[in-house]
């Protein structure tokens, strides 16, 4: 053990606290949460689980938000594979204006968007539906995943298209059979971050929804506050949100850090 | 060298229709209602720019501003430097390689108001495993929904807590690119550990450095769920950062006017900050 790894040994300590409590409250009873402070729960109970995995309006939720966020992930790496391909092998006209410009869409507030998506999207009857919020979420998400895809495209020299088409092979064909395979780690990556930031962002989803696609999100939100203070509830809600997060991390461990550098060192 | 294509429109274009169909509507909508004042039922009068000269001199848009940067200003100040020095003394390789890395990027795949609820269980006074410890431990008065800065102190640790990882995530991937014949160099001239950090680390760190400040700007400036969730702005104004202003006036007083034009506004800011830092940072490149 040496004496500088106290310092993540200290981090991932002050990253697991808060996510602790919050677990160790999803499975204490609400009595024995109002009653007083406990460190651990001192009767474990699954109810709050319980709950959540019988009513339609929690479990739904939770469907609701993967399909959302599916749908997302799958068309913003789609359309944004032959873009950043573009940007990253040829020069066109405006190319940098347009690149700098997908990148501006990453900088708007999602509150200024908020109120005219909610109208756009009712007046193209698409309200309350999944699709309207993994549309929405394209517009920060495409210009991501470019520009993480450029970022792993620029490391994959020019020869190999060279070679294909020497050998014959139409654009088309080359890029599924050979170029994709070839940065199926920035895929990864790619289809890594529109997961990520599509299944955090709360304030369009909720704009944008109203029953029938709500996100887990604000079922959350609503509870908490029309059911009065059922904490315990919150606690299990919020540590099943945890759980695709996780999941996705395990799948990307081997690029995570590569990943979040988007493809750059 | 690129080879000159303008056919690559074609592959550029559905790319472009979709972000087009969701950014410049939305935009156009916003720039129509910031210069129209609006009485419900949708009448609308012309307004000039009356909105933006009013928001220009309101001490409530100054007053949301300049937390917004202090925020933004403090979480960079502490994210920055305690990413680079946890990046700096995490291990090379081996088992924990990986059990460290998917830990730190747990907390940014949370959702967003999970993360405010979650520190808002936390910090409870006689509930919260902070809050308690801070009570009845140390017997310091901590409620943040009674002491401003007691609120500021926890929306600043959530965020730390929440971002710093990303930092370290791009530092490290940045620290793990230099190859090791650079570090046996400086041991052969006997470099000090500062100069090896000064003079082969940080130069490797630029460009990961750039883009973690970079999103790191955008992201506490157009924060919004988290801060809303635990505190809800208060108390009183006191941690109403500019998008929950923005959103109390645009939905809760829905004031289209105003809340446009402090949009525009607000976006200007954004681009011009981000705009800047990148042209300073990228200014030696281009040479």
């Amino acid at each position: 053990m040496q004496k500088r790894s106290i310092v993540p040994i200290l981090y991932i300590i002050f990253l697991l606290l808060p996510i602790y409590w919050l677990v160790a409250m999803s499975f204490k009873t609400t009595g024995e949460i109002l009653s007083g402070f406990s460190l651990f729960p001192q009767t474990w109970t699954l109810e709050n689980y319980r709950v959540i995995f019988t009513d339609p309006t929690w479990y739904w939720g939770y469907i609701n938000s993967i399909l959302y966020v599916s749908i997302n992930t799958v068309i913003s790496v789609i359309v944004a594979l032959p873009a950043a391909y573009a940007f990253s092998r040829y020069s066109f006209l405006g190319d940098k204006h347009l690149f700098f410009w997908l990148l501006t869409n990453r900088m708007a507030p999602a509150a200024v968007f908020a109120l005219p998506f909610f109208q756009l999207y009712s007046a193209v009857g698409l309200f309350d539906t999944h699709i309207a919020v993994a549309l929405a979420h394209c517009l920060f998400n495409i210009p991501l995943a470019v520009w993480i895809l450029e970022g792993f495209m620029g490391g994959v020299p020019k020869e190999l298209d060279e070679t294909a088409y020497v050998d014959g092979y139409s654009f088309p064909r080359f890029f599924v059979v050979i170029f994709i395979p070839t940065i199926k780690a920035g895929v990864g990556v790619a289809a890594f971050f529109c997961f990520m930031f599509s299944w955090v962002e709360l304030l369009l989803a909720k704009t944008l929804t109203a029953v029938a696609a709500k996100p887990i999100a604000a079922t959350m939100t609503k509870t908490a506050s029309s059911a009065g203070y059922e904490l315990g509830l919150l606690a299990a809600a919020g540590t099943l949100t945890i759980i695709p997060g996780a999941i996705v991390i395990y799948f990307v461990r081997n690029y995570i850090a590569k990943g979040f550098a988007l493809g750059r060192v | 060298m690129k080879t000159q294509n303008n056919r690559a429109w074609f592959l550029v274009l559905p790319v472009l229709l979709l972000v087009a169909f969701n950014a410049l509507i939305p935009m156009m909508t916003v720039v129509n209602y910031s210069v129209q004042e609006t009485f419900g039922d949708n009448l609308f009068f012309w307004e000039g720019l009356g909105w933006f000269e009013q928001l220009l001199r309101s001490d409530r848009f100054h007053a949301a501003l300049g937390r917004q940067f202090m925020f933004t200003g403090i979480i960079l100040a502490i994210e920055v430097p305690l990413g680079i020095a946890i990046a700096l003394s995490m291990p090379r390789k081996g088992f924990w390689v990986p059990v460290c890395l998917v830990t730190m990027a747990l907390p940014m795949l949370i959702p967003w108001n999970v993360v405010g609820a979650m520190w808002n269980i936390f910090t409870l006074p006689d509930i919260g495993l902070l809050g308690y410890f801070m009570n009845h431990t140390l017997g310091i008065d901590y409620d943040m929904t009674q002491n401003p800065f007691a609120a500021w102190v926890t929306i600043i640790v959530m965020d730390v807590w929440h971002w710093t990882s990303l930092v370290v995530l791009l530092s490290y991937a940045g620290l793990m690119s230099i190859p090791d014949a650079y570090y046996q160099a400086a041991k052969i001239d006997g470099a000090s550990p500062w100069s090896v950090f000064r003079f082969i680390q940080l130069p490797k760190l630029k460009t990961v450095l750039t883009i973690a400040i970079l999103l790191r700007f955008m992201d506490s400036f157009n924060i919004y769920t988290e801060p809303f969730v635990l505190t809800g702005g208060g108390p009183g104004n006191s941690t109403t950062l500019l998008s929950i202003d923005l959103v109390k006036i645009a939905l809760g007083q829905f004031d289209l006017g105003p809340a446009a034009a402090m949009s525009l506004i607000y976006f200007a800011i954004t681009l011009l900050v981000s705009w800047l830092f990148y042209t300073l940072m990228t200014k030696d490149d281009a040479k």
